[in-house]
């Protein structure tokens, strides 16, 4: 076995190669840019070697740099992730000219899996399962009908060198399919100059299941079931799990063994993914090969109890697989949530900047159910611009789906992230949405579900009075934090009242607080009371406890006031008032935002170095527009609205003076 | 006797119905709610007690004879704000506009004076149309009562102004002189000549909002200290500050039972200065992270934002916070941003507050606007607040402190107790590329050898060790550990006594 290994790589996929390295004995080596100084990584790995400036084309995906590292530190082998250098056939390459063991497939696999076409090929040659179709130019439309019989209604007709949509149609029979083929190919001909074009099978309802394998240099090659990420927005997968809930057993047979099939075609060594489109009928197809490790590869560990990252290691030590396919189980299922540092209602717009809060769910392992935390970053740590905005894996495994899905529910409510914009609160509404609950998802589930962006989750009535009940308690406990301040006139001290009006977004509640054995009892006036239970005490940032019997984990903000609370992907501010506070502040005006400006003003004097928009731009609330520099500072000037712009007054060099308009918005 | 205690009911119906159902409902149709009610809001319920509930005017000029109310426009007394004494007065508008006659000052003057006398705080809400014009002189001598009882009372038991509608010429004068003004958008101003004056005088078209409005003076003027959406906020916002402030200069700051424990340690605050030294960061995260539960009460929050007031706790007991903000102009000190912290520590200085100041500050803002504006006096304000004040003094340096802006900003030449410097500190007279192009005019041609001579600077002294070995730092702490080290700082303090030579009174650089 290697006594130190190297990790080509960065973030949580670094970390989580050196947890197992360390597991199993054996010493690592992070490699990090200047950007990455006080990353995680680096604090978790034996030794760690400066490679560079921040983009990480003058750093991680330096083939010679990574070289050197290995040279300086005397690492055996390399551990690529995914990403970067991974599936790169020349860095394979460079390894292997200095005899350092390349922890993942041989290059000749990487190089046939690389190229779409060939490795299309060389699954229809395997046996594999391939999206019907025809690759060769069609003459006229004649053609392309009988073509698109010969494939089968629905076809997608392409413009070889389409994109965006542009060039596409789908055809259901003969009459649309020679019209899409005249108009693709008038659109292909007009927006790429190019009017090639080819048609293959449409598949309905498709959902993205991809198949895990792992084959040794020895000729074992066994599959660990299947992945479905079908939850993709934009062609980012953001919600992964294992096992399908589609897949029958006949199906996840015939698509592992057609996987391994390929792999073995191509002489596959290590960890691979085969990843399939499959349609409403359960037909797949073969879409493509990835030659590493995937992001979602903490889901198959848990309900395989494989650890994937010791496999590909002990693969690449040459030594034979310790389990066979029949080894092989499904314990239970597991999701995966993709944390991303992108901000839901500003349309998914990456954020960056400091974790000024970072408190991951705590990691269990229990016969119930466990949660799992790839993450690559800390408390007060730095989500830079150059590179991927994933901040962390929140996995979780239980017996059956549903318990699964619950137990990602509480991890995402006591997931504190501040600081940055982050897609908590919509993965919550995912996993709070019937169509998921269902399992009847596709790739379109996003789009269809959530056409118009994120707009964070109205409460229901259920839910609305248990965040009554909950800020009755908040506020019971601060009222009585605030009787024993000191000073307080003897014998003339306040007491405290029982009957309060909780405001909750908009609709008011009527309760009454009575502090009992059983915990707080909250009654509301018109039907019904929930007790909660909590330990809360103020300045906790996440209020844990029960409510009517019932766990519940709320992050809470005290805020001018009220209290914000967070809870499912809810956001909302609420007040508690004495009945006569709220009688008179239900007379309180409702005020609408006034629209102050039009104009961004400069608000010292200063340089621009910057400018981030062009005219015409449409910018969300809290977009960078420009940046001054004075005192040598450097200071980012951040959209306060949504807009349009409409003119700028000034370039990069510019001096400007206080209050001078720098740029106007429609 | 039943007849006696019924006409009673009726008298105090009579007052309590301020200026009618009819002008009660034109007050809320403003959004502002009555006099009364406003206490409501402000005090403990039923902890109100009302004084003279019953004076009148005396006025017969001008047909006043058959217009008495009574109470005369002013609710006064007593009540309690978390147990709390404190003396209140509300305006009422709905009673001859809430107008300031000799009576209606007299009731005023009277709980103030025992305010002083009994040291409890004075909350005035003021929405009053002026003078009562029909009184004259008598008018004037009222309001030049209560200054001269702001004035006596500065410093003895902590002021709060609300501003809840308007205040207009003379009477902007007694808020002017209390401790705090809260006002609230779209309902109140304040000006010494309202919008009409400004028109005749200096052709100048402006709204009332815009020459007085609560944005105006919380943002330009820095008249008012907070501004708020609506009467209640503002209201339940003065209970919040309330429980921070001590009763008198007899007392000390409040304590409350806490939840937050003193030997917290916050990893992250080793990363909160960024590798490049001229990259901001938001000091607010610091004073967040350092204070009980990371509950911060900021005092003119929107005026000049290179440099940060307000209020904390730490081990239950009240601090007063003022810190640079790299954020804004990068955290330099200049006209406003002295003026604003200079009186929040002469504040806290006369109610025994303590003072923690977090330092990142590269000097004094250059420019004709500052010097033309005064800066060497506005600047000395800061200097003078800081060297007088004998409350605790904790100081610590983040970054840079460089230059007049290093002793300005609690150095330990000011007599700050305990000074505290993180690892990454610059204390210098100035960076190292100012000082390197000064030191070595004749070689600025040779950009090789000044790179060597500003690197020797930085080596020598852009580190805080400098300092702390001629003992100006008392010691380099880790960013980590600074709740615990500055509320150790604060406890060791807690009899501190420092006396200064006889004076009728200073002479600050007003």
């Amino acid at each position: 076995m290697f006594k130190k290994i190297l990790i080509a790589n960065r973030g949580e996929i670094a970390c989580r190669v050196i947890k197992t390295a360390r597991k199993m004995g054996i010493s690592t080596v992070a490699v990090y840019s200047e950007a990455d100084a006080n990353a995680l990584h680096v604090r978790m790995a034996d030794e760690a070697v400066l490679i560079g400036p921040p983009p990480a084309n003058q750093s991680y995906i330096v083939i010679d740099k990574i070289m050197q590292a290995i040279r300086d530190t005397g690492a055996e082998a390399v551990h690529p992730g995914y990403g970067f250098l991974s599936e790169n056939p020349k860095f394979a390459e460079a390894l292997a000219a200095e005899g350092v063991a390349f922890i993942g497939p041989p290059k000749g696999a990487i190089e046939a899996m690389g190229d779409k076409i060939t490795s299309k090929k060389l699954a229809a040659e395997a046996g594999v399962s391939t999206v019907p179709g025809y690759m060769g130019l069609i003459e006229d439309a004649d053609e392309a009908v009988k073509i698109s019989q010969q494939v089968g209604y629905p076809v997608m007709i392409k413009a070889s060198a389409g994109g965006g949509g542009k060039g596409m149609r789908i055809a259901w029979n003969d009459d649309e399919a020679r019209e899409g083929f005249q108009s693709s190919k008038n659109e292909a001909a007009s927006s790429f100059g190019d009017d090639r074009i080819f048609i293959e099978k449409f598949v309905t309802q498709p959902r993205h299941i991809e198949i895990q394998v792992l084959a040794d240099s020895h000729g074992n090659c066994i599959y660990l079931n299947e992945r479905e990420c079908s939850i993709q927005r934009r062609n980012q997968k953001v919600i992964e799990e294992a096992p399908s809930p589609f897949l029958d057993e006949a199906t996840r047979e015939a698509m592992g063994e057609q996987s391994c099939a390929l792999a073995q075609a191509v002489d596959y060594t290590s960890a691979g993914t085969v990843e399939f489109i499959v349609d409403g009928d359960k037909n797949f197809y073969f879409l493509e090969m990835n030659t590493r490790l995937q992001v979602e590869h903490p889901v198959t560990e848990l309900i395989t109890g494989v650890d994937l990252v010791e496999q590909m290691i002990r693969v690449a030590a040459g030594e034979k697989l310790g389990l066979t396919q029949s080894d092989v189980g499904i314990n239970g299922w597991a999701i995966e949530n993709r944390l991303y540092a992108e901000d839901p209602y500003r349309n998914f717009l990456p954020s960056i900047g400091r974790l000024t809060r970072y408190r991951p769910p705590a990691e269990v392992h229990l016969d119930s159910h466990a949660v799992r935390n790839d993450t690559g970053v800390f408390e007060g740590g730095e989500i830079s611009m150059y590179y991927d905005p994933m901040i962390a894996k929140l996995c979780t495994w239980a017996p059956s789906r549903g318990e699964a899905i619950e137990a990602m529910r509480d991890a995402l409510d006591g997931f504190e992230v501040e600081g940055i914009g982050h897609n908590l609160p919509f993965l919550a509404a995912v996993m709070d949405h019937p169509r998921f609950e269902s399992g009847e998802i596709t790739t379109a589930f996003i789009a269809e579900e959530y056409p118009d962006g994120f707009e964070g989750v109205h409460p229901d009535d259920v839910t609305r009075r248990r965040l009554a009940a909950v800020a009755g308690h908040i506020k019971l406990v601060m009222e009585a934090r605030e009787v024993r301040i000191s000073g307080a006139m003897a014998h003339h001290s306040r007491s405290m009242a029982k009957d309060w009006v909780v405001t909750v977004d908009k609709s008011d509640f009527n309760v009454h607080l009575e502090q009992t054995d059983f915990g707080t009892e909250v009654s509301f006036s018109d039907d019904g009371m929930l007790v909660v239970v909590s330990d809360w005490t103020p300045g906790q940032s996440l209020f844990s406890g029960m409510v009517d019997g019932e766990n519940m984990i709320v992050k809470t903000d005290l805020m001018r006031g009220g209290v914000r609370l967070r809870y499912r992907g809810t956001d909302i501010r609420t007040v508690v008032r004495s009945p006569r506070v709220a009688e008179l502040a239900s007379r309180m005006p409702e005020k609408v935002a006034p629209d102050t400006s039009k104009l961004l003003l400069c608000p010292m004097p200063g340089l621009i170095v910057k400018v981030d928009v062009a005219v015409g731009d449409e910018v969300q609330e809290g977009q960078a527009l420009c940046t001054v520099e004075a005192m040598k500072m450097e200071n980012i000037l951040r959209a306060e609205r949504k807009g349009v712009v409409s003119k700028i007054n000034a370039e990069a060099g510019d001096s400007m003076g206080v209050d001078d308009v720098i740029m106007e918005f429609e | 006797m039943t007849k006696i205690l019924k006409e009673l009911e009726v008298r105090r119906a009579g007052a309590r119905a301020g200026g009618g159902e009819r002008r009660v409902a034109a007050q809320h149709a403003k959004g502002k709610l009555s006099a009364r009610e406003r206490l409501e809001v402000l005090l403990d319920p039923g902890s109100f007690e009302e004084y003279d509930m019953f004076v009148t005017h005396r006025t017969t000029d001008f047909g006043m004879a058959n217009q008495r109310h009574p109470g005369d426009g002013v609710v006064t007394g007593w009540g309690t704000i978390n147990g709390r004494m404190v003396y209140v007065f509300s305006q009422d508008f709905t009673v001859l506009g809430g107008s300031v006659s000799e009576t209606h000052g007299a009731k005023i003057c009277k709980i103030m004076d025992m305010a002083m006398q009994n040291g409890a705080p004075v909350i005035g809400i003021n929405d009053s149309g002026g003078a009562r014009i029909q009184e004259g002189v008598g008018s004037l001598a009222a309001y030049g009562e209560v200054f001269q009882r702001n004035i006596e009372a500065s410093g003895v038991v902590p002021q709060i102004s609300l501003i809840m509608g308007p205040c207009a010429g003379g009477a902007v004068y007694s808020p002017a002189m209390t401790d705090f003004i809260f006002m609230v958008k779209d309902s109140s101003y304040m000006f010494v000549t309202g919008p009409d004056v400004v028109k005749t005088v200096t052709n100048e078209q402006v709204t009332a909002e815009e020459l007085g409005g609560a944005t105006t003076h919380t943002r330009k003027s820095s008249v008012a200290d907070l501004a708020f959406e609506n009467d209640i906020e503002a209201l339940t916002e003065a209970r919040r500050l309330i429980d921070f402030l001590p009763m008198s200069n007899r007392d000390k700051p409040p304590v409350r039972p806490f939840f937050d424990d003193p030997e917290r340690v916050d990893e992250s605050l080793d990363t909160l200065i960024p590798a490049n030294p001229n990259t901001p960061y938001d000091m607010k995260e610091l004073i967040l992270k350092v204070a009980d539960e990371g509950d911060f009460y900021e005092i003119q929050e929107e005026f000049a934002k290179n440099i940060i007031t307000g209020f904390i706790r730490l081990e239950g007991s009240t601090v007063g916070v003022v810190a640079n903000q790299p954020m804004v102009l990068a955290g330099v000190l200049d006209i406003d941003s002295a003026r604003k912290a200079a009186r929040f520590v002469r504040f806290c200085d006369a109610f025994e507050i303590p003072i923690l100041t977090f330092v990142d500050v590269p000097g004094f803002l250059p420019g004709t606007t500052q010097e033309y504006g005064g800066v060497i006096k506005h600047g000395a304000k800061l200097l003078f607040a800081y060297g007088e004040a004998t409350v605790p003094k904790v100081t610590v340096i983040t970054r840079k402190a460089y230059g007049g802006a290093y002793v300005v900003m609690a150095s330990k030449h000011l007599r700050a107790d305990v000074n505290y410097a993180w690892p990454p500190s610059e204390i210098a007279v100035m960076g190292a590329k100012g000082a390197t192009e000064i030191l070595y005019r004749s070689e600025l041609g040779d950009p090789e050898k000044i790179e060597a001579r500003t690197k020797e600077y930085e080596d020598n002294f852009a580190n805080p060790f400098k300092a702390a070995e001629r003992g100006f730092i008392d010691e380099v702490i880790l960013p980590r550990s600074t709740r615990r080290r500055v509320a150790r700082a604060f406890a060791a303090l807690r009899r501190k006594k420092q006396s200064r030579p006889w004076k009728k009174h200073d002479n600050i650089p007003l």
